[in-house]
């Protein structure tokens, strides 16, 4: 049902863990979804010096979070913000259908930590965690 | 630390044939092929070896042979029950009760006759798991139609008060369904003793071959029928007999019902070990349901701050087979309606995995089970925000 990209992010995945030195951070979802994921930023003149991240939830959620923190690394703030699900699927090599909501909530992560970075300038950046209203209460 | 011999521990999703069970279904397909329909001799010896094995399972769930119907599943047995009694006592009322563990089969089928006019009750279970039969009692009312509760639960093996229920049935004039899919084959059962009226079970979950079960319909039960056509199954369930898997099924349930003491102490052992030793080696681990009115090889564990697909993939990767109530697992976002019907926060609940031990488990096998998941549960709680030592 996954992708070997998927299983390898997976099950090595790239910069887990909390920074010792972030300066911006940001964390969506929610425990009753089954997926939270937190992003850590080390910026320095708007550049993304470094960043990890902390996940809970499945391999899918795992994995997205894995590969965003690789194509964001090094990247201006402004360049990261245009990082969309699309493009962490892609990168994935696809993800099931009923996982395409990790892809978003990697976005959504990203997006969370850098508006953190930018609040802390004075510049508020509008981000929606889209997360909030996916899960229906009763089925 | 790889493993790499295949660890199967879903045994309550399916089992492996028994050698011995499939060495009996096979001249069915081929040697004796008859319809059991036709009048003549390959069709009589069909017929008879199919009225054979419905005496075997009568004898073994105290019932009389009339009363045992060949189904194509435990699903099918469930959907007959249900169904079938709705629509044939709709004119005495319809209300129908259950509770919020059934399985899907049940559940499913029910919140579609709740869109086709019927009431459904679901009564809560208490915290192990365990339906309180007094509740069942205080459900009761005059358009009450129809008991069903399961004699298991798949995900936490939990043993229902199928007897006291039974009686409370009886008392009130209430048919009583039990989908016993978990429990035959590893509980003793007698629906005589037990006031049981219908009764679904499914041959793969004990030996048996996948694609056949029973569905039991006391004598007088008046049922409509699900499946229509021709008149097989005395004009009750339509559709040529699937002789060799009914064959399978029955020399199963034998050979289950002769070896179940030894079974139960077997499976009983290996799931104590493992309950024991994940409890004494995983901090934060949490055992599900009830520990002593439970399946003999059933454990369902949650793990603090982790999900439990995850586990899945990790465990899968080192060649072990298990199942969890997380939600990831079933291509919704909400964890196993059983495990919150404990009471279990969602973050837990996600958490969750599910072992089921067979004849093909050993103690070494709980011994690298156990092994591994120390090292998965402590990998997957570094990468979890939640987690915070």
């Amino acid at each position: 049902m996954y992708t070997e990209k998927v299983m390898d992010h997976f099950s090595n995945p790239r910069n887990v863990g909390e920074l010792k030195d972030y300066n911006a951070v940001g964390e969506v979802g929610n425990a009753k979804c089954g997926d939270i994921m937190r992003i850590y930023l080390k910026i320095e003149d708007d550049i993304i010096q470094d960043v990890s991240f902390k996940t809970f939830g499945c391999g899918a959620a795992i994995a997205t979070s894995s590969i965003a923190t690789e194509l964001i690394k090094g990247k201006h703030v402004d360049e990261a913000l245009t990082l969309t699900n699309k493009a962490v699927i892609e990168a994935l090599d696809g993800l099931p259908p009923a996982k395409i909501h990790c892809s978003v909530l990697a976005e959504e992560a990203v997006k969370e930590a850098i508006a953190d970075y930018k609040k802390k300038q004075g510049i508020i950046i509008e981000t929606h965690n889209q997360c909030d209203n996916c899960c229906r209460e009763d089925r | 630390m790889m493993n790499n011999k295949n660890i199967y521990l879903d045994h309550a999703a399916t089992t492996m044939v028994d050698n011995k069970v499939l060495e009996m279904m096979l001249p069915w397909y081929t040697e004796h092929y008859g319809n059991p329909s036709s009048i003549y001799s390959i069709g009589r010896e069909s017929k008879q070896v199919i009225e054979n094995a419905r005496q075997t399972v009568a004898d073994i769930f105290n019932c009389k042979k009339s009363e045992i119907y060949f189904t194509s599943c435990g699903t099918e047995s469930n959907n007959w029950a249900l169904k079938g009694i709705a629509y044939a006592n709709k004119s005495k009322g319809n209300h129908i009760i259950t509770t919020n563990i059934e399985h899907h089969a049940v559940l499913h089928t029910l919140e579609y006759l709740g869109k086709h006019g019927f009431e459904i009750t679901y009564v809560p279970v208490e915290k192990n798991g365990i339906v309180d039969a007094e509740k069942i009692r205080q459900a009761i009312k005059k358009e009450t139609i129809l008991i069903s509760v399961m004699f298991a639960n798949n995900e936490i093996g939990t043993i229902q008060p199928i007897e006291e229920i039974g009686k409370i049935a009886k008392e009130n004039g209430v048919l009583f369904h039990t989908d016993a899919v978990q429990a035959a084959g590893t509980l003793t059962i007698d629906v005589e003793k037990m006031n049981i009226d219908l009764m679904s079970i499914s041959a793969h979950k004990f030996y048996g071959p996948k694609g056949v079960g029973v569905l039991f319909v006391r004598r007088g039960v008046k049922i409509d029928n699900l499946l229509h056509g021709g008149g097989q199954e005395k004009t009750r369930r339509a559709g040529t007999e699937n002789i060799a898997s009914i064959v399978g099924l029955a020399a199963a349930l034998e050979k289950a019902v002769e070896n179940m003491e030894e079974y139960n102490e077997h499976i009983r052992k290996l799931r104590d070990l493992t309950a024991q030793e994940v409890i004494k080696r995983i901090p934060e681990t949490i055992i599900n349901g009830d520990l002593e009115k439970r399946l003999p090889g059933n454990i369902n564990f949650s793990f603090k701050y982790i999900e439990g697909e995850s586990l899945l993939l990790f465990l899968d990767m080192n060649h072990i087979f298990a199942s969890s109530g997380s939600a990831c697992t079933s291509g919704s976002l909400d964890p196993s309606h059983v495990l919150l019907a404990l009471g279990l926060p969602h973050e837990i609940a996600h958490g969750s995995l599910r072992l089921t031990f067979g004849w093909d488990n050993d103690e070494e096998d709980v011994e690298t089970v156990v092994s591994q998941l120390v090292t998965i549960v402590q990998r997957l709680r570094e990468m979890s925000p939640l987690y915070n030592k």
